[in-house]
């Protein structure tokens, strides 16, 4: 069957999809690992895009049955260089279709990828690539060759490496380093003798075979290998697109981590599930431009990426004539009041749709488009605790966001949103095939097709997490809500204690009704054991530094506008403001921040302080800043200290600052037992 | 170091014969006299800094070079030519291209225009059909325009493509600079202390271009910069001048050890 499909529009792709679903949901058999997929979707979608990167300024393209080919001759290459089935390849780099074909690629010759994030520094590569075992990489650029060479006396197997970028190269001994091109050229040239090992090796593959190796953050501990199968990814992206009414004309742009499992499942499982097209950003620091060119139809965000872009706004509008100031905030006011009802179907009046047309025409619209979220018709974020104020603000737009909650050891989805039943306080509904049940203590348990097989080499951590039964532990504590069965998250398990007076310590809680503040990027609450709570606060500097220029205070760094006594003023009112919410909560009464203090530096990953994925890693901050927390239980009001730092090209060096210490009115702990 | 055959550097590179030469310059301005009798050469495919404390005559050198003044007395010699004195253009078209100490970019314009205009003398259509955009003109911008792309990738300015430069920092606008420069397919490569007014982590990246640029395209480059740790880094040669003079001319560990320079520059000898 040959169709081009170069100028459908949505619509008819609509239509085609229908005529044509019975084929693709009817395949399932046979259909049991990405490699299998990849073939059915070149057959089926030959001539329809499936990879675009821009590059030169231009979006390069790539259709499934050119992908299909590339991927073969790299996979053939593979085969000729001598990877043999069960090795372990470790894939470093930026969102690119290079390193999408090199994932598929190597589990067509019967290897495990084994993604790893492109930023980390030389020794957590170490970590990783000995742990597994890796004989081979396939990398970006010189950067990552330079990391692993000087690793490479450290790596007992490590055999060969092979980069994308030859820039800078040139001068390097290649007799263990090959280019990208290079290898799919020898591919292609020793297509005869390798064709049959590499069919007969795709032909062995099956639910069971190992899909993927994805290393958790670690946000305690050495990172641990998640191993999923086929059966994992190829289910949870059944599911998942399912529930979502995803096909094949969702366009998508893959921009956060391949490392990631949410990449894996949204770019690799989804996309070869559905056959839609992924989308590279031309480089990281063009990713808002891309965006808004490609417009997705899917997308996916972390809470962060959604703040900043609405503080960018925010900002933006700060600086606009009156007119326009005024024409944003009136229809904005507008949207928050009817927007959300209007996206979920409920009731509103014909005067409020129409002023919401009008608004959409003047202001939402542009607005989405600005933001390249004009055509999302499904949009997640996850990951952490969003702002409801963000939430409904993305929500009020028309923009279908929703919330999942997930891990890795999940294939991602635990609990998820349907459409129309969205709130920001809680995750959703258990996901497709998904059971979940709540222990005593609060922990969440789950089972699903998703289930991760087990750690790697670490039989005890395996155990520890999944039970026989394949149900798995979360860590994490929380509850069902009783009239609309969605999950509520309160907490890591491990992290909610008790304070010194008996009330429940959830820090977590407290840390995201900061965050909330645009003010606040991050803030670290401690009190478990003790009688009250500290807390230490990372300001943004995007928002503080735009408040301190249009109110013309002076600043030259970080630690400046950091210290600076009308910032923590500032921060004290944000402070004080939590605390009067959260004493509204009997059980969290004691969680009430009694000091706090503003960081002279930013926490950072390069540093150990968060894990790659931005979670704060409390024991090492905890270890780190021992004197802080000291000083701040102490009586002083000023405390000096000393932190080591690590920059960007791994130098280190430290910082000495002086910090100020506050205290915030907490609300007094009424016995409210007693007075019922 | 004055013959003409090619020797490989340490770091593999391949340094060809003399492909610029400065015999016996003067410059004078009135009775001020800038530049005296000072000669050397560059080579295909170095770096070759001039170095010297403020007023040495750095600038004035670069100047001469690129065409921009005409030394009272003594030879620029360029691809074993004579050359006569001629208009700075005419020295671009020779395949010299530079940067400014002041940057020196059309500010309302694009980024992309403005690297746009290093192209200038690879376009040759005519007035009307530029302004028209029709026959010629129209696959002639196709082609420079890949050309500019390919530069812009290199020196990782695709974020900035379509902004102004007047609203970029001063490093990026550096950067754009050189794109510009190297947009005009240079042989060879002025660059008037690229590093100015740049903090550590711009100029670690202008190092690494600058490198990149001399590795990939086999451009040479003349520059003149003020940061010492810089300049003994990048550098094959180094000509140092003093008061319009020059005092010594050689490797980076030989000029580093010259008790002239260290008495009229670097003040004390560094291991």
């Amino acid at each position: 069957m040959k169709i081009r499909f170069g100028g459908l529009g949505l619509w008819e792709w609509a239509v085609w999809e229908e005529e044509n679903l019975a084929k693709t949901s009817g395949t399932a058999e046979g259909l049991l690992s990405i490699p299998a997929l990849l073939h059915r979707n070149a057959t089926l979608y030959a001539d329809k895009d499936a990879y675009r990167e821009k590059a030169f300024g231009i979006w390069q393209r790539w259709t499934w049955s050119s992908t299909e080919k590339e991927i073969e001759a790299l996979a053939l290459g593979l085969v000729n260089l001598g990877v043999a089935e069960g090795d372990f390849i470790a894939i470093i780099g930026r969102n690119r279709p290079y390193f999408y074909w090199a994932m598929v690629a190597v589990q067509s010759v019967g290897a495990v990828p084994v993604p790893v994030y492109q930023d980390s520094a030389a020794e957590e590569m170490e970590y990783i690539l000995s742990h597994c075992g890796a004989r081979y990489a396939i990398v970006e650029d010189q950067e990552q060759v330079d990391k692993i060479i000087d690793i490479q006396g450290h790596l007992h197997q490590f055999e060969h490496m092979i980069y994308v970028d030859p820039r800078g190269m040139r001068k390097y001994d290649h007799h263990q380093l090959h280019r990208f091109a290079d290898i799919q050229k020898q591919g292609r040239a020793s297509y005869f003798e390798c064709i049959d090992d590499l069919n007969a090796r795709r032909s062995k593959l099956n639910y069971d075979s190992i899909c993927v190796m994805l290393y958790t953050s670690g946000t305690t501990g050495k990172p641990k290998g998640v191993v999923l199968s086929n059966r994992n990814v190829i289910e949870t992206a059944k599911n998942s697109a399912e529930f979502d009414n995803l096909g094949v004309g969702e366009e998508v742009l893959a921009y956060l981590p391949m490392a990631w499992v949410g990449d894996f499942i949204f770019s690799v499982g989804q996309a070869y599930w559905t056959g839609f097209c992924v989308n590279c950003p031309e480089s990281p620091d063009t990713m808002m431009t891309d965006l808004r060119e490609i417009g997705p139809t899917y997308y996916f965000a972390p809470p962060r990426v959604f703040e900043t872009q609405l503080t960018n706004v925010m900002i933006r509008m700060e600086d606009a004539g009156s007119f326009k100031y005024k024409v944003f905030h009136h229809f904005m006011s507008h949207a928050k009041k009817v927007g959300g009802d209007i996206l979920d179907g409920n009731e509103v009046s014909f005067g409020d749709r129409l002023k919401y047309a009008v608004g959409n025409l003047l202001v939402y619209g542009p607005l989405k488009d600005t933001l390249g979220l004009g055509r999302v018709r499904v949009g997640y974020t996850a990951g952490e605790a969003i702002g409801p104020e963000i939430f409904d603000f993305y929500r009020s737009l028309g923009i279908n966001l929703k919330q999942l909650y997930g891990q890795t050891e999940a294939t991602v989805f635990i609990t998820v949103q349907p459409d129309g039943e969205v709130r920001a306080d809680t995750v959703g509904v258990p996901a497709p095939d998904v059971d979940i049940k709540i222990a005593e203590n609060g922990e969440i348990f789950y089972r699903s097709p998703g289930v991760f097989v087990e750690y790697y080499n670490n039989p005890e951590s395996t155990a520890s997490t999944k039970d026989a039964d394949g149900w798995v532990a979360t860590g994490d504590a929380g509850f069902f809500e009783e009239t609309t069965g969605h999950l509520r998250i309160i907490d890591r398990a491990k992290d909610v204690g008790k304070t010194a007076g008996g009330h429940m310590f959830a820090p977590k809680y407290v840390e995201n009704k900061l965050k909330f503040y645009p003010d606040i990027l991050e803030a670290v609450l401690f009190g478990n054991g003790k009688d009250r709570c500290v807390a230490f606060i990372n300001i943004d500097l995007t928002a503080v530094g735009n408040w301190a220029e249009r109110t013309n205070i002076a600043y030259a760094s970080y630690q400046e506008l950091a210290g600076h006594p009308r910032v923590l003023d500032i921060i004290q009112e944000h402070v004080e403001t939590v605390n009067k919410s959260v004493a509204a909560d009997p059980m969290l009464v004691g969680c009430q921040i009694h000091r706090f203090l503003i960081l002279h530096k930013e926490l950072d990953a390069d540093d150990g302080e968060m894990t790659r994925t931005r979670k704060v890693r409390r024991a090492i901050v905890e270890d780190k800043f021992k004197d802080l927390i000291e000083a701040l239980y102490d009586d002083v009001d000023a405390v000096s200290t000393t932190t080591e730092v690590t920059y960007e090209d791994g130098r280190r060096g430290s910082i000495s600052a002086t910090l100020a210490l506050r205290n915030a009115a907490v609300v007094p702990n009424v016995e409210k037992v007693a007075a019922e | 170091m004055s013959t003409q055959e090619s020797y490989l550097t340490e770091d593999g590179r391949t340094i060809g014969p003399t492909v610029m030469e400065m015999k016996h310059i003067t410059l004078r301005f009135g009775g001020v006299k800038a530049i005296t009798d000072i000669s050397f050469d560059i080579r295909e495919g170095e770096i070759r800094a001039i170095i010297g404390p403020n007023g040495a005559g750095k600038s004035s050198m670069l100047n001469v070079i690129s065409g921009f003044y005409i030394p009272q007395e003594g030879e620029v010699w360029y691809k074993n030519k004579k050359r006569p004195p001629m208009k700075p253009y005419e020295v671009a078209q020779q395949g010299i291209a530079r940067t400014f100490q002041n940057i020196a970019l059309f500010e309302g314009m694009s980024v992309l225009d403005n690297v746009m205009t290093g192209r200038l003398r690879m376009m040759n259509s005519g007035l009307l059909a530029q302004a028209l955009w029709k026959g010629k003109a129209e696959a002639e911008e196709v082609k420079n325009r890949e050309q500019v792309e390919k530069i812009i990738d290199f020196l990782e300015i695709q974020h900035i493509r379509k902004t102004p430069v007047a609203r970029l920092p001063y490093g990026l606008k550096k950067r754009v600079e050189l794109a510009r420069a190297l947009a005009a397919e240079p042989s060879i490569l002025l660059l008037d202390e690229p590093m100015a007014g740049m903090n550590v982590e711009e100029k670690e990246d202008m190092s690494r271009f600058i490198l990149d640029v001399n590795d990939e395209f086999g451009t040479t480059i003349a520059l003149i910069e003020h940061d010492m740790g810089v300049v003994m880094d990048l550098s094959d040669r180094v000509v140092v001048m003093d008061y319009g003079r020059k005092i010594g001319d050689g490797t980076p560990n030989e000029v580093r050890s010259n008790q002239a320079v260290i008495d009229a520059y670097l003040g004390v000898a560094h291991d």
